[in-house]
């Protein structure tokens, strides 16, 4: 058993590396087919979620309206997963018949997507609510509608909450697509449940591990359009050129300040 | 103009902010709006953008009641500056500058080209324009604001306590740059202050609101200092009043004596040759400070002998001036300097007292404030800015 923990890394990683795992067989499905599947299992549930959760978390966090449902979609959170996807099964896979595969993909893009939404609700309405009620006062006072007002200054200054709550969201769903397996679905908790059922251990940690590493990749790029999507004035990510002129001109203003204060006395 | 016509401001739980106020603004004037919190001034002048709607009563923009503009196309015409600036961080600073034209329809380009000239109007570097609010101290965050409000150029200048929030040397240095701003520009400002050095010093008019949303008093600065209607408005005008009021009589020959001088690089005499305190000037006769001669003879005059404690008086400026040369002259000699700050002599105390007391009664209360009306803003602030010399 002593060395049962190094082999057994040393299996998962042989298990990773073999081809046929990554292309299939002709019985089994590979891991870029898998991977494929899982993805679009999240994407999708996540482009409805944040369709669905950023125009509402933006329309309560800007009226100041119905913060409720952001509790609402938070309680909805602690419903098991696995225990709603089995119940929505039931409802609605009886509607259908043949070869398609609607009748589990529908109920596991809920559950997903019922995940996804309180985390970009919670955060795009903190992030508006967070924005300076001096910059919206502000914004009023020039003359923005409401409208603009959102658009061009509470949207763009709530950004980095909206980001996060989808990074979030995006990380949960990574880990909780594995229940689409459970259903006879893909996905790479096809090769946890595998796995698990087959006594295949490494079949079943090299999955755990594709998902954590692709949970990483995710995060990685989110953090990447974050950076591009977010004003440096609101992240506070100057470039360092800029620093450096400011260093020299806060001089500057210091020393017009010491001159005006010296040129009052004698 | 500005004109409230009985507007009140009732709240729905009843608390009443503003009661019946009738006042008008006038055009090109600074009117400041001034008192404790809770008086109603922000709520007043939030109702001359219908940030705040009021309950009865309208507001008169020229001749057109406000309420009959629609609310954006209304602030857009007014501009519109507060506390904190309230800049959009998301945007850089010569975009921040831009905002109400871009929303006018300017393009971009031209919006971007103007701002940049605004910039440099309320003294700040065009080298800004490119960074973020963050990266601005609130002196230069609080300048942008005022650009920002001047961007579209509008007749009608709207300030909620712009200068608070900085710390007391720069917020005389925004005061001061904004009064210069405003002999160029005569834009029609109401101001809101809780502080009444700061409504002498800006306004023309001043409005003395009590709590409740009570007009006390409106009345040009010499005269609230002079006259005050009731005794709210003498409390709240408070200590120095007098004092203050020498701010405001201006214009006089302050008598002045010829007074020995050491130019700074030079030898400090023996203390027998000279007084007690001897005046330094540099090679041009602008006076930089005091040398005390028993400490200091046979040394160079540098920078370090010097005493700064003394300020100066400007032939013409105000008495208060002259008055506080003498006080805070360590030779109790006040320095009088003319207008290009070069040293004319000094004053004695007396003489100055002696100035004083031929003023007819307490300054300004001899009923000639009629005169003062239009100026007395901006005299009040040649005065400040008089008593500071170029370095």
């Amino acid at each position: 058993m002593a060395t049962g923990g190094p082999r057994m890394i040393g299996n998962v990683i042989t298990w990773l590396n073999d081809p046929s795992h990554w292309r299939g067989t002709g019985t089994t499905d590979g891991i870029v087919t898998q991977l494929e599947r899982h993805i679009s299992y999240v994407g999708i549930a996540l482009l409805i979620a944040m369709l669905i959760a950023v125009p509402l978390g933006l329309l309560i966090g800007h009226t100041g309206r119905g913060g409720s449902a952001v509790s609402l979609a938070n309680a909805i959170r602690s419903i098991p997963s696995i225990g709603l996807l089995i119940l929505l099964v039931v409802i609605i896979s009886p509607h259908f018949h043949g070869r398609t595969q609607a009748g589990f993909i529908i109920p596991t893009e809920i559950v997903l997507m019922l995940l996804a939404v309180p985390p970009i609700l919670a955060g795009t309405y903190a992030g508006v609510e967070n924005v300076d009620p001096a910059v919206r006062d502000a914004a009023y006072g020039m003359g923005m509608k409401g409208g603009q007002v959102l658009l061009k200054v509470e949207l763009p200054n709530s950004l980095p909450l909206v980001i996060s709550g989808v990074r979030s969201a995006a990380l949960q769903l990574i880990a909780t697509a594995t229940i689409a397996s459970f259903v006879p679905l893909g996905g790479l908790g096809r090769f946890i449940y595998d796995g698990l059922a087959q006594r295949d251990f490494p079949q079943m940690i090299g999955g755990g591990v594709l998902v954590a590493l692709l949970a990483l990749l995710v995060d990685l790029l989110l953090a990447a359009i974050q950076r591009i999507l977010v004003s440096p004035g609101v992240s506070g990510r100057f470039s360092k050129r800029a620093d450096r002129r400011r260093g020299a001109a806060g001089e500057a203003d210091s020393r017009v300040a010491a001159v005006d204060e010296a040129g009052v006395t004698v | 103009m500005i004109r409230f016509d009985n507007v009140t401001k009732r709240y729905p739980d009843g608390t009443v902010a503003v009661d019946s106020l009738d006042l008008t603004a006038e055009t090109g004037k600074i009117t400041v709006f001034v008192g404790p919190s809770g008086c109603g001034k922000t709520t007043s002048l939030r109702m001359i953008n219908r940030m705040i709607e009021p309950t009865q009563g309208s507001i008169w923009l020229d001749d057109r009641d406000t309420s009959t503009i629609a609310t954006h196309e209304l602030r857009r015409r007014i501009g519109y500056v507060i506390q904190h600036a309230g800049l959009f961080p998301h945007r850089t600073i010569v975009d921040n500058v831009a905002t109400v034209p871009l929303l006018l329809g300017t393009d971009r380009k031209k919006a971007r080209s103007d701002a940049m000239d605004l910039l440099e109007r309320v003294g700040l570097d065009r080298g800004f324009a490119k960074r973020y609010p963050a990266q601005l101290s609130g002196g230069q965050q609080q300048r942008v604001g005022v650009a920002r409000a001047l961007a579209a150029d509008p007749p009608v200048m709207l300030m909620d306590e712009p200068f608070s929030a900085v710390d007391p040397v720069v917020r005389e240095q925004l005061q001061d740059e904004f009064l210069r701003l405003q002999d160029d520009l005569g834009k029609t400002i109401v101001f809101v202050t809780h502080d009444i050095d700061e409504a002498i010093k800006l306004g023309d008019r001043i409005a003395v609101l009590r709590v409740g949303g009570h007009l006390a008093q409106l009345a040009t600065p010499a005269d609230l200092l002079a006259r005050p209607a009731d005794a709210f408005v003498a409390g709240f005008v408070g200590r120095d009043r007098g004092y203050r009021a020498l701010g405001f009589s201006e214009g006089h020959e302050l008598p002045h004596h010829e007074e020995p001088t050491v130019r700074m690089g030079e030898t400090a005499p023996a203390a027998s040759e000279a007084a007690e305190w001897l005046l330094a000037v540099d090679g041009e006769a602008h006076p930089q400070g005091w040398i005390n001669v028993e400490q200091t003879a046979g040394r160079e005059v540098t920078e370090e002998l010097l005493y700064r404690g003394g300020t100066l008086a400007t032939q013409g400026g105000s008495l208060r001036a002259a008055l506080d040369a003498c006080l805070s002259s360590p030779s109790g000699r006040g320095v009088v300097v003319d207008e290009n700050h070069r040293l004319l002599g000094s004053a004695q105390l007396d003489e100055v007292v002696q100035l004083i007391k031929s003023e007819p009664g307490p300054a300004g209360a001899d009923g000639d404030t009629g005169t003062g009306t239009g100026t007395q803003g901006t005299s009040g602030a040649t005065a400040a800015v008089l008593q500071k010399g170029p370095a």
